[in-house]
C-alpha cells in the first residue's frame, strides 16, 4: 500500500509532539512518554499522581474527535495488517516497552533531546528491530 | 484544578500532533522502514520536529530555567545512565512488535479517540503486554537471591 509523502503536515505534526513534550516538562516536571504515563495511570503511586496523567490521556483521546470536527474528517487510520498481527503486535510492543522502559516518545523523543546514552540505545535498537521485522515481513515471508 | 485543565490540555497538543503527523496511521509508518519497498520518507519529518522542538525547550529549562517546575516540587526526569541488556532487549522485542502491528504506544493511545476497532484491538493487546510484563519482573524479583 503506497502512502502520499506528507513532509509539510509531519513536520506541523512533530513540532506539536515537541512543543508538548516542553511544557510537559516546564509544568509538571515530566517526560512525555507514553509508556510511562500509561503504566502509571493504571498502577498509580497516589490520587494527585493519577489526576494529572488521566487529564493528560483524556486530551490525548479528544484529539481525533476536534480534528473532526473542525476540519469535517476524521485523519487516516489505514491498518495494513491482520487482527492477530495487531494482538501479537501489541502484547510484544507492552512487553518490550515495559522492560525497555520507553517507547518512541519516552526514548525518541525527550530521552534522545536529553542525550541520555539510554535512550539513544534504545532508540537505535527498536528502530533497528522495526526495520527488519518490516523487511522479513514484507520482502521474505511476503515476497 | 488548574493543574488538570493544564495538563489536559497538553495532552490535546500532543494528540493533536501525534494524528497531524501521520504517526498513528500505521499504513505511513510501516512504509516509513519499508525502505526497499514503498517508502514514505514522513516520519523522519515527525521525528526530526519533535526533537528539535523538544532539544531547545529542555535546553531553555535546565540551563537558566526554573529551579522547580511551574507546577511540581521537583523535575521527575530519569538518572539511571546505564545501557544493560533488559533496555536492549525489551527495545528489541518493543522494535519487532512495531514492526508487526504498525503501532507504537504514543500513537495509539490518541488514536483510541477515533473509536476504530483495529485501535482498540491494538490497545488491549498493550495494555495486556504491560501487566504480562509487570507480572514477569514481580516474579523474577520474588525469585531473585537476596
Amino acid at each position: 500500500m503506497i502512502t502520499e509523502f506528507t513532509p509539510i503536515q509531519s513536520l506541523i505534526g512533530g513540532t506539536l509532539i515537541g512543543l508538548a513534550s516542553v511544557l510537559l516538562m516546564l509544568t509538571l516536571g515530566r517526560v512525555m512518554g507514553a509508556t510511562g504515563i500509561l503504566a502509571g495511570f493504571m498502577q498509580p503511586a497516589s490520587p494527585r499522581d493519577w489526576s494529572w496523567r488521566a487529564a493528560l490521556l483524556a486530551g490525548m483521546v479528544t484529539a481525533p474527535g476536534l480534528m473532526l470536527v473542525t476540519s469535517g474528517q476524521m485523519p487516516a487510520i489505514d491498518v495494513p495488517v491482520s487482527t492477530p498481527m495487531l494482538i501479537g503486535g501489541g502484547i510484544l510492543v507492552g512487553i518490550g516497552v515495559t522492560y525497555g522502559s520507553g517507547c518512541t516518545s519516552g526514548h525518541g523523543v525527550c530521552g534522545n533531546a536529553r542525550l541520555s546514552p539510554r535512550s539513544i540505545a534504545a532508540t537505535l535498537t527498536f528502530m533497528l528491530f522495526t526495520g527488519i521485522t518490516v523487511y522479513i515481513l514484507r520482502h521474505v515471508i511476503g515476497g | 484544578m488548574q493543574r488538570i485543565i493544564i495538563t489536559y490540555i497538553i495532552g490535546l497538543i500532543f494528540g493533536l500532533g501525534i494524528m497531524i503527523s501521520g504517526m498513528a496511521n500505521p499504513a505511513k509508518v510501516l512504509n516509513f522502514f519499508d525502505v526497499a519497498g514503498s517508502w514514505d520518507p514522513s516520519l523522519i519529518f515527525v521525528m526530526g520536529g519533535a526533537l528539535v522542538v523538544t532539544f531547545i525547550g529542555y535546553r531553555l529549562i535546565f540551563g537558566k530555567g526554573p529551579e522547580k517546575p511551574m507546577l511540581d516540587d521537583t523535575f521527575h526526569v530519569p538518572q539511571n545512565r546505564t545501557i544493560d541488556a533488559r533496555l536492549l532487549g525489551g527495545s528489541a522485542v518493543f522494535g519487532v512488535g512495531w514492526g508487526i502491528a504498525g503501532f507504537c504506544p504514543g500513537a495509539a493511545l490518541p488514536a483510541v479517540g477515533a473509536l476504530k476497532p483495529e485501535v482498540l484491538i491494538f490497545a488491549a493487546a498493550l495494555i495486556a503486554g504491560i501487566f504480562i510484563a509487570k507480572a514477569l519482573q514481580a516474579r523474577a524479583m520474588r525469585h531473585a537471591p537476596s
